[in-house]
């Protein structure tokens, strides 16, 4: 009978699999984005990175108020940007998905919600976890419709 | 009604439980912490990553309630909480032992018309637009903390019991709501036990108890919303009929006696805040920042109003329409009202799960920054634990998005089944409920992509 249930499920969790694990090519040409970007109290401009699999991103970094940093989450880049000086960085978009920059210089009050997104294309991450969201949804209901409860109703209707 | 597990039948929690100093000791731990922070936020350095206000208030406390004490403890902060210390024991003249006698206040009567917990809606909200500007700067926060507190022992001396825990902590408010789901309850170990004890000592209180400070009378209690696991009526108990179980998770949420309008807003709100904290703390958009932390005037007016609407009109809007399609494809009878209020309750689960995903986002991020406020509290440049100069160490920042979307695809199926037996009690077949359950779940998974597309579109 558990078994039975469980094995209902076994579809939603075959095509689970497969949106998690499916390796979809990546096959856009690299380009090179060349970027100037300016940090001031508490934005980065701009402020949405997006870019290809595989491209390389060149990035000046400037201050216009004080001194702030760039700590980009996932790849493990950090800078100090002091005002009037600016900075390159240079990497290649090697993972997708999204990733947020942040402020890693205390600049003031909002410092630690200066944050900006790089966004590597194609974002597969979301699309897998859209696709999750929908089959689990539909595996939950169809459990649901299947074998319905057997606690007893408890009507609060008249 | 399913598992339980008792966990008193341990003897020496029981004994623990019981103890009259148990309780207020660790009462006077978190106030050290408590004033602590109200000091740092006075005297200490105004920047926020720095300061032991901030960071302990808003990072560690945060995390510790949100990801640990309310799901799976349900209301135990409260257990232990500062805020009501001092007016409680004003009340009782004693911190530890019993005093003799009946507490003191003025005994005024809390108006019937605020007996509900919307007063903690608007003060939530309250607290919510001016956020930005209380997250970043210590001295107001340590202004929130104070006038809570204050208020708290103003209330006391108005007022029995704890009527500032009970009707007005803005805190308590979704504490409460969300202890509905946790895994942990206390309640009475057979209802009969409680009928046929007619002087109930829970209420009136012992030689060595007080009566139950948050008005509730355990013998029938079938929610944790307001009970504030003070532990008083196990002290209380001659009969022994009082216990802390284990239970599965949710339990509550089915239960239909006490489900009220003032409730499915918190539940509403608390969901729309966790959305609208996700873009305007986390998300890209300087200018929502700029507006929020009150770069004039206007655009923080213009903010509040925004944010004001969503809570209190477009996201409880659009469950309303969801509802009445609900009604209308399982063939319900009920009112829409009725009907929105109970599946108000579906998103209890999602709620919580949000907040913890949201507060994922910046606990790994920024924990750090607690061990190094811990040695230097005040920013003055102390080092007490030699741990001052740890540097901002982000945990995890590859591995956080995964985590958020298990914990949001968790949210999802748990919310989905309750509000399919929520639909059960509401109509005459299974198909009919699951039809019902359609439209709410459509909603739910709405929601968790807009989540989803916050941290990781
Ligand atoms: S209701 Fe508020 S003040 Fe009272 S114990 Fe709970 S959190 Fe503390
Ligand atoms: S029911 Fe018991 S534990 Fe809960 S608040 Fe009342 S006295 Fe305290
Ligand atoms: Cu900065």
């Amino acid at each position: 009978m558990k078994r039975d249930r469980l094995l209902s499920l076994a579809p939603f969790v075959g095509l689970a699999l497969v949106i998690l694990l499916i390796p979809l090519p990546l096959t856009v040409k690299p380009v090179t984005h060349v970027v100037t970007m300016t940090a001031d109290q508490f934005a980065f401009d701009p402020p949405v990175l997006r870019v290809n699999y595989g491209d390389r991103v060149r990035l000046t970094l400037q201050a216009t108020d004080v001194v702030h940093g760039f700590y980009l989450d996932g790849y493990g880049i950090e800078t100090r940007v002091e005002p009037g000086i600016s900075q390159q960085i240079e990497f290649v978009a090697d993972q997708i998905g999204k990733y947020r920059f942040r402020c890693s210089v205390s600049c003031g009050t909002l410092h630690p919600f200066m944050i900006g997104e790089l966004v590597v294309n194609p974002n597969l991450t979301f699309a897998r976890a859209v696709g999750l969201t929908a089959v689990i949804l539909a595996g939950t209901l169809f459990y649901l419709r299947r074998f319905p409860p057997r606690e007893p109703r408890e009507h609060t209707t008249a | 009604m399913g598992y339980r597990f008792e966990l008193t039948r341990s003897k020496w929690l029981k004994a623990l439980l019981k103890s009259r100093v148990f309780q207020p000791a660790l009462m006077l731990v978190t106030l050290f912490f408590f004033v602590v922070a109200i000091l740092a936020g006075f005297f200490g350095t105004p920047a926020g990553s720095h300061n032991f206000g901030i960071i302990f208030v808003w990072i560690v406390w945060w995390a510790l309630l949100i990801i640990v004490l309310v799901p799976f403890f349900g209301r135990m902060w409260c257990t232990i909480c500062p805020i009501p210390g001092p007016g409680e024991w004003l009340q009782r003249r004693g911190i530890i032992q019993r005093t003799p006698g009946r507490p003191r206040s003025l005994r005024w009567r809390w108006p019937r018309r605020l007996r509900n917990i919307w007063l903690q809606n608007f003060g939530f909200l309250a607290v919510a637009i001016f956020s930005t500007v209380i997250l970043t700067r210590p001295g107001v926060t340590a202004w929130l903390l104070l006038g809570m507190m204050l208020l708290g022992v103003t209330l006391s001396i108005f007022y029995e019991n704890r009527v500032f825990c009970r009707y007005v902590c803005p805190v308590g408010g979704f504490i409460g709501l969300y202890s509905l789901t946790s895994s942990t309850e206390l309640r009475v170990k057979d209802v009969q036990v409680c009928r046929e004890h007619t002087t109930k000592d829970c209420v009136i209180g012992t030689e060595h108890s007080y009566g139950c400070p948050w008005m509730v009378f355990p013998g029938n209690l079938e929610r944790n919303t307001y009970c504030g696991l003070c532990t008083e009526c196990l002290k209380a108990c001659p009969k022994d009929n009082v216990a802390l179980n284990l239970r599965p998770f949710g339990t509550d949420l089915l239960v239909a006696k006490g489900r009220s309008l003032d409730e499915a807003y918190k539940a509403l709100i608390m969901l729309a805040c966790a959305l609208l904290y996700s873009g305007v703390l986390l998300g890209p958009w300087g200018w929502v920042k700029d507006w929020a932390n009150m770069a004039t005037l206007p655009q923080w007016a213009a903010y509040a109003a925004g944010f004001l609407a969503i809570n209190l009109l477009v996201v409880p809007g659009l469950f309303w329409l969801t509802t009445a399609v609900a009604r209308r494809v399982g063939q319900i009878q009920l009112p829409v009202k009725r009907l929105f209020i109970d599946y108000a309750y579906s998103l209890v689960p999602m709620g919580l799960i949000g907040w913890i995903a949201f507060s994922f986002s910046f606990v790994f991020v920024n924990g750090s920054y607690a061990v190094s406020v811990l040695s230097d509290p005040f920013g003055w440049g102390w080092d007490l634990l030699g741990t001052r100069s740890v540097p901002w160490t982000p945990l995890l920042p590859g591995l956080v998005a995964a985590l958020q979307v298990a914990l949001l695809l968790v949210g999802l199926v748990f919310s989905s089944i309750i509000a399919y037996r929520i639909a059960r009690q509401h109509t005459r077949t299974d198909v009919q409920a699951w039809h019902s359950t359609l439209p709410v779940s459509a909603f739910l998974a709405g929601v968790t992509l807009v989540f989803m597309r916050l941290y990781l579109g």
